[in-house]
């Protein structure tokens, strides 16, 4: 399995001046495998989200990405040099789509640096020589494949800001996944959507993991989501991983029924329980 | 009375009300403003007393009122038309009198003179029992609302407009091709035309910036005065010949573009706006200060006027080793041929402006700057370099300035720092913002509108700027994102483009 490791996370540290919003942090994400980030609001989630897409530098750490042509550290490359090559995309907590541009449109700019180097930075494309015209009708291509798998197809030429809020979340994901991650990070891809739509996330989101052969990483508060469909588990509180398996596993733990139910202050936990979980008597 | 004048809510008085109401603000508004001015007299200073122009502020406050009451009640006929004619006597006494202090024009007909004998009295009613007949036979019934299902006038224009933008375009084009056959022997047509030309080529070129981009520049006259400096330079201590320099200041100013642009353009909005004003403001200051290089303030003169790509000379006098224009091709000497020669140059520099931004708009990198100006942070998170494709966009949208400013620098054959003033950038950009971001038509339309009007109708003197800045307000209410503000998608794959105007309008 140790060949199989998609993400390391080691000893991951962020601080914000005085206030440690990860606290030491390690985990791993495997190949083919989704990885769930739970745990209460204001844990860090989104923090580990940004500290793994080059929106904050790590404060202490190591992050490596095993992408097909071998590790890479995630905390030494600039934001925007992350997705490249196989590397890691993200979809954001409030929709950050081009609103006033169309679905396809949106899907075509996530294939930017491809097309690019084929249009060789413009110069090439100004005149329509080389292979620019058949790069854009790839993209073209593919951007069709993404519109068909998320149901859209009829709707590439709406503005994306047009579509509801459901189809805005689905387009977002294919647009990340238009820049050929090996790891795909979705900040709570789940969030605002009615249990129908939530559903046709859980396929889409396997088919991703089962057909593409990407990596999830997933932040979700949602837990019919969490739980159908993820392979592994993490649980954050305050900045600290509280647990780490497989769903059921995590479900059962009672460090996350605490952290999610909070604790009483005449601590309802039986003794035996506290005592396996070495709790500090805490001084409220 | 009252009943005879409206149909249901207002009264006669409530109107009158209003009336004085806004008649009293425009009286306080007006009277320290146009009521009195300081005249130099040989006695000295003395406050001459304007009422005249305090009387026509009122007037035309209240007729404009009166208009907004016809739109908003639901008048009866009668009450309709009798406020129609009272504003339309109201407007034609104005501008009578409005002519009559202009003491070049000739002396009109008032209503002073209306009431000066039987017979003009008999007239002036017979006039106004006209206009009232038309009015009140014009109007609307009250109660026949006009058919809500039919699109709108505007919505039609917009649709006809979106699905026909490229032969809109051509006919332009044609337009502006012929127009030195029609005004062949204007001189001050064709100047003016290629006074519009050079603002719409720098609209065109800070389109790049601000409207594509998205990155507020309010300096780009900086990038302007390098071109023009550039090639006065390089002409004057190299020799260098117009052709020769045209595409060096290109170079130079896209060159100044990505100078400005690496510190720069890390910040945003207005912070990137204040930052780019200050640029343009030290280059201005550098060229009056830097006498050694620049000849200061005093400007640089006698700048080499352009040949014809090198073959034909346009003076009168041909130096040596040139053959003259007419020579060459067997025509009589005219000072036209090189107005109209450089109002073509300006013409092609300009398409060509405008069919690279066309172009690079369907590329990825005219995609991503769209994109930037949309989100900028999602197209970090897709793996586009925000801060290299800002300074593409501001080289490229810098380079076409330094080429319009040698081309200014030629047509001019004196340059000094004068030209180069926050004003001509605060110029251009209000030709991109009223155009509509991003519309190239559009800013064609506000180049007209910003520069072509004011130049045209110079005999207004002052007046002009007023009904500039009426202008300006109309154009805030009614199309505040600017003239022409839709954006085209630069690929569609199922619609065609009238399909996608139409969806968009409804």
């Amino acid at each position: 399995m140790t060949d199989n490791k998609l993400l390391e996370v080691e000893h991951l540290t962020m601080r914000f001046g005085g206030l440690v919003a990860i606290d030491n942090l390690s985990f791993t994400a495997r190949k083919r495998e989704i990885t769930a980030i739970i745990g209460p609001n204001g844990a860090g989630k989104t923090t580990v989200f940004n500290c793994l897409t080059g929106f904050y530098v790590p404060t202490e750490g190591r992050l490596t990405l095993h992408a097909n042509d071998g590790p890479r550290l995630l905390e030494r490359t600039e934001g925007f040099r992350i997705p490249r090559n196989n590397g890691v995309a993200r979809t954001f907590q409030n929709i950050r789509l081009f609103t006033g541009m169309t679905v396809l449109e949106n899907l075509v700019v996530a294939q930017h640096n491809r097309l690019m180097e084929a249009s060789f930075f413009s110069l090439a494309g100004l005149f329509n020589l080389g292979r620019y015209a058949k790069a854009e009708k790839e993209s073209v291509e593919k951007a069709k494949f993404w519109l068909n798998k998320i149901g859209l197809y009829e709707f590439a030429d709406w503005n994306a800001g047009n579509l509801p809020y459901g189809s805005q979340r689905r387009l977002e994901i294919a647009r990340a996944m238009c820049v050929d991650p090996s790891l795909l990070c979705l900040d709570e891809p789940a969030a605002g959507l009615n249990p129908r739509e939530s559903a046709e996330l859980n396929v889409l989101l396997q088919s991703i993991r089962d057909e593409e052969g990407v990596g999830l990483l997933l932040i979700e508060h949602d837990m019919s989501v969490v739980m159908k469909i993820s392979d592994h588990v993490i649980v954050l509180d305050y900045g600290k991983k509280i647990a780490d398996g497989n769903p059921d596993a995590v479900k059962n733990d009672p460090a996350v029924i605490r952290a999610y139910l909070g604790e009483d202050e005449d601590d309802e936990l039986p003794p035996e329980v506290a005592a396996d979980l070495n709790l500090d008597p805490k001084a409220h | 009375m009252s009943a005879l004048l409206t149909s249901s809510r207002t009264s006669g008085s409530e109107i009158v009300k209003e009336l004085a109401f806004f008649a009293v603000i425009a009286l306080m508004m007006s009277v320290m403003i146009l009521g009195v001015k300081t005249v130099d007299r040989p006695t000295g200073l003395e406050l001459a007393v304007r009422w005249d122009l305090v009387v026509i502020a009122i007037l035309s406050t209240i007729v404009g009122r009166l208009a907004l009451i016809v739109r908003r009640e639901h008048l009866s006929r009668l009450g309709q038309a009798i406020l129609i004619t009272i504003a339309a006597t109201t407007v034609f006494e104005m501008f009578v009198r409005f002519r009559e202090m202009d003491d070049r024009m000739a002396p009109p007909v008032t209503l002073d003179m209306a009431f000066s004998s039987f017979a003009s009295v008999v007239v002036a009613i017979i006039l106004l029992a006209i206009v009232f007949s038309i009015a009140y036979f014009t109007v609307r019934k009250p109660g026949a609302n006009e058919d809500d299902s039919k699109p709108k006038l505007s919505a039609k224009l917009q649709v006809g407009y979106r699905a026909n933008t490229k032969k809109i375009g051509i006919l332009g084009i044609a337009f502006f091709i012929m127009f030195p056959f029609f005004f062949a022997g204007d001189r001050s047509a064709i100047d003016l035309a290629t006074l519009v030309m050079i603002y719409v080529m720098l609209g065109w070129g800070l389109n790049i910036v601000v409207g594509l981009a998205g990155l507020l520049d309010l300096g780009y006259v900086a990038f302007y005065a390098v071109g023009a400096y550039s090639y006065a330079l390089l002409s004057q201590s190299f020799g260098l010949s117009f052709w020769i320099c045209l595409p060096l200041a290109g170079l130079f100013a896209a060159s100044f573009g990505i100078i400005l642009g690496f510190p720069v353009l890390r910040l945003r909005g207005d912070y990137l706006a204040i930052v780019t004003l200050g640029f343009g403001e030290i280059i201005r200051v550098v060229l009056i200060n830097w006498y050694d290089l620049t000849r200061g303030p005093d400007g640089i003169g006698s700048i080499e006027r352009p040949t014809f790509f090198g073959l034909a000379d346009f003076g009168r006098r041909v130096p040596e080793g040139m053959v003259g224009f007419n020579e060459l091709f067997g025509l009589e000497y005219s000072s036209m041929h090189r107005l109209i020669f450089l109002y073509y140059l300006i013409l092609v520099l300009a398409l060509i402006t405008n069919f690279v931004t066309l172009r690079l708009r369907k590329l990825p990198i005219g995609r991503a700057w769209e994109a930037l100006r949309e989100d900028e942070i999602a197209c970090r998170s897709l793996g586009i370099n925000p801060t290299n494709t800002k300074l593409s966009a501001f080289a490229i949208g810098a380079m076409f300035g330094g080429f319009a400013g040698a081309f200014f620098a030629t047509r001019q054959g004196f340059i000094s720092p004068e030209s180069f003033t926050f004003l001509e950038s605060a110029v251009i950009l209000a030709i991109v913002v009223m155009g509509g971001m991003g519309s190239q038509i559009g800013v064609v339309l506000a180049a007209f509108v910003m520069i072509g009007f004011p130049e045209m109708f110079r005999e207004l003197a002052e007046y002009r700027m007023l009904i500039f800045g009426a202008g300006m307000v109309a154009i805030m209410l009614w199309r505040p994102r600017g003239l022409l503000s839709f954006r085209d998608p630069t690929i569609l794959l199922h619609m065609t483009q009238k399909e996608k105007a139409v969806g968009e309008t409804k």
